[in-house]
């Protein structure tokens, strides 16, 4: 005798086609919503504006090493206006879209990748965690914040983000189970950009989806097109207010595309074809968003040349401040090692500067 | 008053915390109402209930990861990894996240954290359960390492463990879990983190040690003191951050020092202690710094494991050197 005890599927949501069009019967209403989506488009321009000049600034030896975000804008700003801010944000290392919009500031983004801690003492949520480098351990930490709030009866949701590459991890893996056996309030987005630095998606494993793996622990899991604003906060808000109700933890596969290196020290034309970037760049969020405003006469060039030049003001005020911000200071290095400096670091923290005299 | 073995001991710290603090947690496997496989938690879930003491999947780095996102929001998780050989998966959220916490978020976010474990060899447990490398904790910045040696100090060291506002490796030397039983009141009254316990006063040689050598330390200095040598008895305690003014001034009484541990030797927490004295308290030796200590090797499994770990005799011998320098 045999019988199918369980099976599944994984929904693919998407609204905007790349051209800008609505697609599907059902219009939502945040596709009419258009004061919040010239909001939202204002951002992902900042966004994108940014990370360009951040690019600029490294390449001029005013920056470090940086990871751009360059078309993942829509995903990564859909993650932020999905989330409350009493929610917490776990993110890797290029959310800067989630970040801004949940309230860190241009000048943070820049401190950090220009080599100071003080990047991390964010101005936006306090309680949301720093940069996360090594890969997908940002899922774990995120789902230890869903187990404080769980613990304490909080309506608070974690979401966290992993990028492709760092699915293949076994952080990921138990952040899933770790949700699925506690029930936790949990949104897991797999930002599927195709690309971990020179090794594409089809390496990473031959599954139909990265979405599927949630399925393996009984979550909710669906693929949403993460170059279509509209698709991906709509599923993003659902994913967070199941997980608010006490409904369960998701896992969100973005699909998007990783435009540019993976940092300022990668080099993908070693790896990839510039048809499939040229081809890529055809279903940019930006561009579509765009279209689509236009289409319903939302928007045009008039706007959006005053939104450039107010883009560009804000981001010459963010590197001025960056630029000024004089050095930590010897004394940084030891200062937050502990609440409290124990006896030997006290030392070595005097005979450091002393050295420095 | 009854007498309390040091697993009874961790087991009423962690009691009285839970009653003290309604921030705090344990995590691990089998801690529930199993206890532990060393029974440490022996009847907290049962005080406490499932949402304090709380039974985890079999997941060595979710329980890491989970405690350090769950002290970065504001609550005490006291972790448990069931034996030291299956802490490695914990590592990269210790040395990447727990110890950097504060640190790289400028004091915006800390990590209140306490991993617990077993360790050590000597109850002919299965390969894995043995070993010793409280280095490669030592070795990590942000983070303190602290070994108690008897109930008593397993007691108030554990209290301020987990009343720490830093992360804390807890390290327990399984094989005197149930040695040595003494009177512990259940006061909550803590001991000091980063302080070493001088555990018998003496004029002729300084023995360092720490965990479970503990034990074979303070035979040897009965027998040398059958010997007529006065040896002074040092419990580190708390290996990182290391007491070396207390080590230091019982070297400048003694002029004499050797170091027992059970971990390998190549640079180990004894290869920093006798560096430190070579450092600063070299003119009041009378004779080279000594090891006493596992060898560089894997620990073998238990047939041989007691000619690995150090003996009362060996700590002897290496005296006899010792005093036969100066």
């Amino acid at each position: 005798m045999s019988a199918t005890v369980a099976s599944f599927s994984v929904e693919y949501h998407q609204f905007l086609d790349r051209d800008g069009r609505l697609i599907g019967d059902d219009t939502p209403e945040l596709a009419k919503d258009f004061e919040k989506l010239i909001s939202i488009y204002k951002l992902m321009v900042q966004t994108r504006t940014f990370d360009f000049k951040a690019i600029a600034l490294q390449r001029t030896g005013k920056l470090g090493t940086y990871a751009s975000c360059l078309g993942h804008e829509a995903a990564q700003i859909a993650i932020g206006s999905a989330m409350r801010d009493e929610d917490c944000f776990a993110p890797m290392y290029r959310d800067y879209g989630t970040q801004l919009y949940r309230g860190v500031t241009m000048t943070e983004i820049l401190l950090y990748w220009g080599g100071d801690e003080r990047g991390n003492d964010y101005s936006g949520p306090r309680h949301d965690f720093a940069w996360c480098v090594p890969i997908a351990t940002q899922c774990l930490h995120a789902a230890g914040a869903a187990m404080v709030y769980k613990l304490r009866d909080e309506k608070r949701v974690a979401v966290t983000v992993v990028g492709d590459g760092g699915s293949s991890k076994g952080d990921v893996l138990e952040a899933i189970n770790a949700a699925s056996a506690y029930n936790l309030p949990l949104v897991i987005v797999i930002m599927n950009n195709q690309w971990a630095i020179s090794v594409p998606r089809s390496k990473q494993n031959s599954a139909k989806t990265l979405a599927q793996k949630g399925l393996g622990a009984g979550l909710h899991s669906v693929q949403v097109d993460g170059n279509d604003y509209i698709a991906s906060h709509l599923v993003m808000e659902e994913a967070i207010e199941r997980a608010r109700n006490g409904n369960g933890a998701s896992v969100v596969e973005m699909i998007t595309y990783r435009l540019t290196d993976h940092t300022t020290a990668d080099d993908a034309s070693r790896y990839r074809e510039d048809a499939e970037v040229e081809e890529a760049w055809k279903s940019e969020p930006i561009a579509r968003l765009r279209k689509y405003l236009e289409s319903e006469g939302q928007w045009d060039d008039k706007k959006q040349s005053e939104l450039e030049k107010e883009v560009a003001k804000m981001i010459d005020i963010a590197v001025k401040e960056y630029l000024n911000t004089p050095s930590p200071g010897i004394a940084s290095m030891f200062d937050y090692m502990y609440a409290e400096l124990p006896h030997d670091l006290q030392a070595q923290k005097e005979f450091a500067l002393k050295e420095a005299e | 008053m009854p007498k309390v073995a040091m697993v009874e001991a961790l087991s009423m710290a962690m009691g009285s915390e839970l009653r003290a603090d309604k921030d705090m947690v344990l995590m691990g496997e089998d801690i529930g109402i199993n206890g532990g496989v060393f029974r440490a938690t022996s009847g907290l879930q049962e005080e406490f209930g499932d949402l304090r003491v709380i039974d985890t999947p079999l997941a060595e780095t979710m329980i890491c990861g989970m405690a350090v996102g769950m002290a970065a929001q504001g609550m005490r998780p006291v972790i448990e990894a069931q034996f030291m050989g299956f802490v490695y998966a914990m590592v990269d959220h210790m040395i990447s996240h727990a110890g950097r916490m504060r640190h790289r978020t400028r004091g915006r976010l800390s990590c209140p954290m306490v991993l617990r474990m077993p360790f050590g060899g000597g109850i002919h447990a299965p390969e894995h359960h043995s070993e010793s490398t409280e280095a490669m904790f030592a070795h990590m910045p942000g983070i303190r390492v602290v070994i108690p040696s008897s109930p008593s100090r397993a007691y108030g060291l554990l209290l301020a463990a987990i009343r720490d506002p830093d992360p804390v490796v807890f390290m327990e030397p399984k094989r005197i879990y149930r040695w040595g039983k003494e009177e512990v009141e259940d006061d909550g009254e803590e001991l000091p983190l980063d302080v070493c316990f001088i555990l018998r006063d003496g004029t002729d040689v300084t023995l360092v040690s720490w965990g479970a050598m503990i034990k074979e330390t303070l035979e040897a200095a009965d027998k040398l003191a059958e010997q007529g040598i006065s040896a002074e008895v040092i419990d580190v305690a708390t290996i990182s951050p290391l007491d070396m003014d207390t080590i230091i001034e019982s070297v400048e009484k003694t002029g004499r020092c050797v170091i027992i541990a059970e971990a390998a030797r190549h640079c180990g927490v004894a290869a920093e202690i006798a560096a430190n004295l070579a450092d600063r308290g070299i003119y009041n030796l009378l004779a080279p710094v000594k090891r006493v200590t596992g060898y560089d090797t894997v620990m073998p499994l238990y047939r041989m494991e007691m000619k690995y770990l150090p003996s009362v005799e060996r700590i002897l011998n290496t005296v006899k050197k010792v005093f036969a320098v100066s």
